[in-house]
């Protein structure tokens, strides 16, 4: 422990809490180094949970937490764990992670809980978490790891929210439950609109994330890649 | 410290795992009394959506007690004692075959009429459905139906909970003019008839599951409502004999 309060005070002395440097974990992940749209982690939850915003948004949260959570517990362990078993040890730390959120959501959130079924163990499975321990935790002092942290979350959760907005808004023409298409456009109130069901199936979440990466790289030149 | 060694890994493994078994196993064993709990008046608050009747969940006891006049068990289409309808796990029963199962039944009154409310249990496309439909008196005419899922996509078959799709089912009926059971068909658009629903659009295998499943449980009581409806009719017949009591 000792050693770890060490390289934490030789931190402290080096930069402010919250330095050009630490504000940057938190700021680059929303664009240049996205984890969705840039580095395609956590594809498979982008695209499995974002027909609605409500779920959307509970798992962004839930990330959120174990995401920030694990970087700092991993952080802290970093000089402790046996290189051959590190992904086993991180492994071990999502999962645990993950069934607490879950247990404590099932007591004191049931109607949250249920919404997220399912949800809750795609998390252990996410790559970002895992990739952000691997990459960032273990070699990063708990602070830092801990803004990492954060800011991949957030990198995660705009893109999920993004997704879920278009796909809500044009599959069952709701946000967040609300009907904001009026009623009386539908065809079967003899108006001349219909949902597109096309956009409650995976494909064209993928398509969603797709437009969004063009659009992110038609902005941010630096992101694209010379061939 | 040399973190390679092989007794450290092993070490640290071994230790790791305990601490994390009792952290989890010490949060389920704490918590495991409040989310019994949940479970308990959700299926309280569903009970009581059969009939219409909305509760929050805080105060789902109070008003079960008020509506839910009889919980019985049928195993055979005849009422079985001593076992707790309430108690009991219908994924353990929809596995047998109709006639011996112990189904449980709850008798409703609400606005001085009887209901019967049939718990449901069924398959979905990625996991167990299940539900709780209310039937009128005559054993035939669905009063209200609540439905609900573990895993079903949302937005296509996670969509069997809600209002759009339950309040396709009151005033069907599962029985055809001789009386013989006909269920309930899911249809791709166009139901007109009786005893037909529409479907959910990208949700197929889920509301197929879901006319599979009031095939399926219902059969376990059919004959014993009928016979239960015969026996209370007589007893009403009796009352309206007597014109001075029905005045009361």
């Amino acid at each position: 422990m000792a050693e770890v309060q060490e390289v934490k005070k030789q931190a402290k002395e080096r930069e402010a809490l919250f330095s050009k440097k630490n504000r940057q974990l938190i700021s680059d992940p929303l664009n240049d180094s996205n984890p969705i749209t840039v580095q395609v982690l956590g594809i498979c939850s982008a695209l499995a949970i974002t027909v609605k915003l409500y779920p959307a948004l509970v798992m962004s949260i839930s990330v959120l937490f174990v995401l920030s959570a694990g970087n700092v517990i991993i952080s802290l362990m970093r000089n402790y764990i046996p290189n051959r078993i590190r992904i086993i040890v991180q492994l071990v730390v999502v999962a645990s992670l993950v069934i607490l959120v879950d247990q404590v959501l099932k007591a004191y959130v049931y109607d949250v809980s249920k919404e997220l079924s399912v949800f809750v163990g795609l998390i252990i499975t996410n790559c970002i978490i895992m990739g952000r321990f691997e990459a960032f935790a273990l070699a990063n002092s708990p602070w830092k790891s801990f803004l990492d942290g954060l800011g991949n979350a957030f990198g995660y959760a705009w893109i999920l929210l993004a997704v879920a907005f278009f796909r809500e808004l044009l599959g069952s023409g709701q946000l967040f439950g609300y009907q904001v298409v009026p009623k009386s456009w539908y065809l079967t109130e003899g108006g001349v609109y219909s949902d597109n069901g096309l956009m409650l199936l995976p494909p064209m979440a993928l398509i969603t994330v797709g437009i969004i990466i063009w659009v992110q790289r038609s902005k941010n030149t630096a992101l694209i890649e010379e061939d | 410290m040399d973190v390679n060694k092989n007794s450290y890994t092993f070490t640290f493994a071994a230790v790791m795992v305990i601490v994390v078994a009792a952290v989890l196993s010490f949060a389920a064993t704490s918590l495991k009394e409040k989310q019994d709990n949940n479970i308990r008046l959700e299926k309280m608050q569903n009970i009581l959506s059969s009939i219409n009747v909305e509760v929050e969940r805080d105060g789902a006891e109070a008003v079960y007690t008020d509506y839910i006049k009889q919980e019985l068990v049928v195993n055979n289409f005849q009422p079985v004692e001593g076992i707790a309808a309430f108690d009991i796990e219908l994924s353990k029963e929809v596995v047998k075959t109709p006639s011996e199962r112990n189904a449980p039944l709850y008798i409703a009154e609400k606005e001085g009429k009887t209901y019967f409310i049939l718990p449901l249990r069924g398959k979905g496309l990625w996991g167990p459905i299940w539900g709780y439909i209310s039937l009128e008196q005559n054993a035939s005419t669905i009063y209200g139906a609540t439905f609900d899922h573990k895993s079903e996509t949302p937005g296509l078959g996670a969509e069997i909970k809600t209002e759009v799709f339950t309040s396709l089912f009151p005033n069907k009926e599962v029985l055809d003019e001789s009386g013989e059971f006909t269920g309930i068909t899911v249809m791709k658009g166009n139901a007109s008839g009786s005893h037909q629903v529409n479907g959910i659009s990208g949700g197929t295998i889920t509301s197929v599951g879901v006319q599979d499943m009031i095939q399926d449980c219902m059969k376990a009581y059919i004959p014993f409502l009928k016979s239960y409806e015969a026996s209370n009719t007589a007893s009403t017949n009796g009352d309206n004999s007597n014109p001075i009591a029905s005045i009361d």
